[in-house]
């Protein structure tokens, strides 16, 4: 009869903690949805920080997260693509690869802030750019390349043997079959996992501060020349980000209403992680229908 | 017309193919062991400049608990005593895991001993939602909520560990609670139907014998969950009260290493004394998560060798 008592309480106490964690992230969701959707219009997303007094939005720093996600993205998908293959298809078991796979096991539990470090001595002192986009972008490729590498692999692994082997004993070389064969069945899993990364690099903050800076210059959006100083799209330019300016407004306090911008560029932020979630999960299966059935 | 790509007649080109493609996935592989490998490199003699080259001793850095890097020389001259630190990194990190230890491994045994069916249907997206929050946006949260919660019913100005511990417990949560989830779905499920069998209940199979065969699996989660919170900046930095002394009690404001570096990184001069040893704190916050690492792999091999 004890033991049946106890089995019962445990059970409860199991149920509890599943609900007290349910109920964390509906509360911590409402909560930053609730103050700061209020916050958010066309204005706020729109119009540039005001220095010193209230009603500034954040519009360039929005369009810098997504510049900065872009040029991380360039980067990093052809990178960890490469290695990913290289690990899926090429790498013998030899003390390279172990290295290889140390490595990566290192560079993705490295702090963000350490990254930000290297990123600072490298990607800015060391070269003499000074604060700037393409800084910034570099660290969080340090950042995300690990797991871009291992998405890669686990999609090309999960490739049906079959089909490699069919290729490969029609006489097609291995490249060929990697590029013709491998990569369109893998592009799935590829894709969804750079739409899931890409909900963290656009949340990174650490990373930045000491990359690409925490101020962002009077950008001219009616200019398009990349090499143009006032131009958005220039990536040698200081490029604060959403994630910094929420934490920037918040250690300086010089805005009046930073609470409230604050809070509305949260809500911003979590409504694009939400938004890139969903798009992966989404994208993934249509992808999945699209390239199984029409061939 | 006889297709290139074909081996048996393979022509130049598909052959120039087939090596460049090789040689440009491993050049893409190589990249990951040059970051890592220059990433200690320029850590490590940046950080240990302090040391040789200003004279700065490692024993008073690590144990002196005075951080004073402007006092003149007619007071004694700087100090930079970052035990305060060191000690705040630590004490928010056990915290955070004796929290969030018992509600991770709580929660992945619902999800697979009590519900696995709903209840992974319903947790796992949780944990996926909590993984995805922003760091700053939980500082922000632990800035507008938690510190004046705590201000108003525990004391203090809100700021300092227990803040911290609590914003962390959140944000390792997802950690552990997702390896635990792994480590007890690799438990044999001949092992629970024998204790099953045997007519013990649910808690008798959990506990004496899930919890048994999970031991090391649980140790690595809770590993990786305090090296995420060692690590994090700035959700700490917001809500930690940035005090460079040590703290009296858990609401009084303190620091940690990744704070410190935070706050005062964009203020001091490239090449200074006070600068050098910013990157002593960064040297060490990466050879404690290097740590981290070391010691999951080695309770994997232990685990590995026991069974």
């Amino acid at each position: 009869m004890k033991s049946q008592t106890a089995d019962k309480i445990a059970t409860g106490v199991f149920i509890a903690i599943a609900l007290f964690i349910v109920s964390i992230l509906i509360f911590l969701l409402g909560y930053i949805l609730f103050h700061g959707l209020a916050k958010i219009n066309w204005d706020f997303i729109t119009s540039p920080p005001k220095f010193m007094q209230a009603g500034g939005g954040v519009g360039p720093q929005l369009f810098n997260s997504f510049y900065l996600l872009f040029l991380t993205m360039l980067i990093t998908v052809p990178l960890g693509v490469g290695g990913g293959i290289y690990l899926a298809e090429y790498a013998k078991p030899n003390k390279i690869t172990e290295l290889l796979r140390n490595s990566i096991e290192i560079l993705s539990s490295l702090p963000s802030i350490v990254v930000g470090l290297f990123g600072l001595l490298v990607f800015v002192n060391y070269t003499g750019w000074g604060y700037t986009l393409i800084g910034g972008a570099l660290a969080l490729t340090i950042f995300n390349l690990p797991l871009m590498v291992r998405i890669t692999e686990d999609a090309l692994r999960s490739v049906p043997a079959e089909q490699k082997e069919a290729s490969l004993a029609l006489g097609i070389t291995r490249w060929h079959t990697i590029v013709k064969v491998l990569l369109p069945s893998a592009l799935p899993g590829i894709i969804t996992g750079a739409i899931l990364t890409s909900g963290r690099v656009f949340g990174e903050a650490a990373a930045l501060l000491f990359t690409s800076g925490m101020s962002s210059p009077i950008l001219d959006f009616t200019n398009w020349n990349p090499f143009s100083e006032s131009s958005p799209l220039n990536p040698f330019r200081p490029g604060e980000t959403l994630a910094v300016n929420i934490w920037k407004i918040n250690s300086e306090g010089l805005v009046p209403d930073a609470k409230e911008i604050a809070n509305g560029a949260s809500a911003l932020l979590v409504l694009a992680v939400l938004i890139f979630n969903m798009t992966a999960r989404w994208f993934g299966r249509f992808l999945y229908r699209r390239l199984t059935s029409s061939k | 017309m006889k297709d290139p790509f074909i081996q048996n007649n393979m022509n130049r080109k598909a052959k120039f193919y087939d090596k460049f493609g090789f040689v440009l996935t491993l050049l893409c592989a190589f990249i990951l062991i040059i970051a890592t490998v220059s990433i200690y490199l320029f850590v490590a003699s940046k950080g240990l400049a302090t040391f040789i080259s200003d004279g700065v001793s490692l024993v008073e850095f690590l144990t002196g608990t005075e951080w004073k890097p402007n006092r003149s020389v007619e007071e004694g001259g700087p100090v930079f005593g970052t035990f305060p630190f060191i000690f705040g990194s630590f004490a928010v990190t056990f915290l955070a895991a004796l929290i969030s230890a018992p509600l991770g491994i709580g929660a992945a045994v619902f999800m697979t001993e009590i519900a696995p069916s709903w209840g992974r249907k319903i947790l796992q997206p949780v944990i996926e939602l909590l993984v995805g929050i922003p760091s700053v946006v939980y500082g922000l949260i632990g800035l507008t909520l938690v510190v004046p919660f705590i201000r108003q019913y525990v004391g203090g100005l809100g700021f300092g560990l227990l803040a911290g511990t609590i914003v962390l417990s959140i944000m390792i949560l997802p950690t552990i609670t997702s390896i635990s989830v792994d480590t007890l779905r690799a438990v044999p499920k001949e092992i629970k139907e024998g204790s099953y069998a045997l007519g013990a209940t649910r808690w008798q199979t959990i506990y004496k014998i899930i919890f048994r065969a999970s031991i090391p699996g649980f140790i690595t989660a809770v590993v990786f969950g305090m090296a995420r919170a060692f690590g994090e900046a700035l959700a700490v930095q917001m809500v930690i009260g940035n005090a460079k002394k040590m703290p009296d009690s858990l609401v009084d404001p303190a620091s940690t290493i990744t704070s410190v570096i935070t706050m005062n990184m964009g203020n001091t001069v490239s090449g200074t004394v006070e600068n050098n040893v910013l990157w002593s704190l960064g040297l060490l916050l990466l050879l404690m998560s290097s740590f981290f690492i070391l010691f999951v792999r080695f309770i994997g091999r232990r685990g590995r060798m026991g069974s």
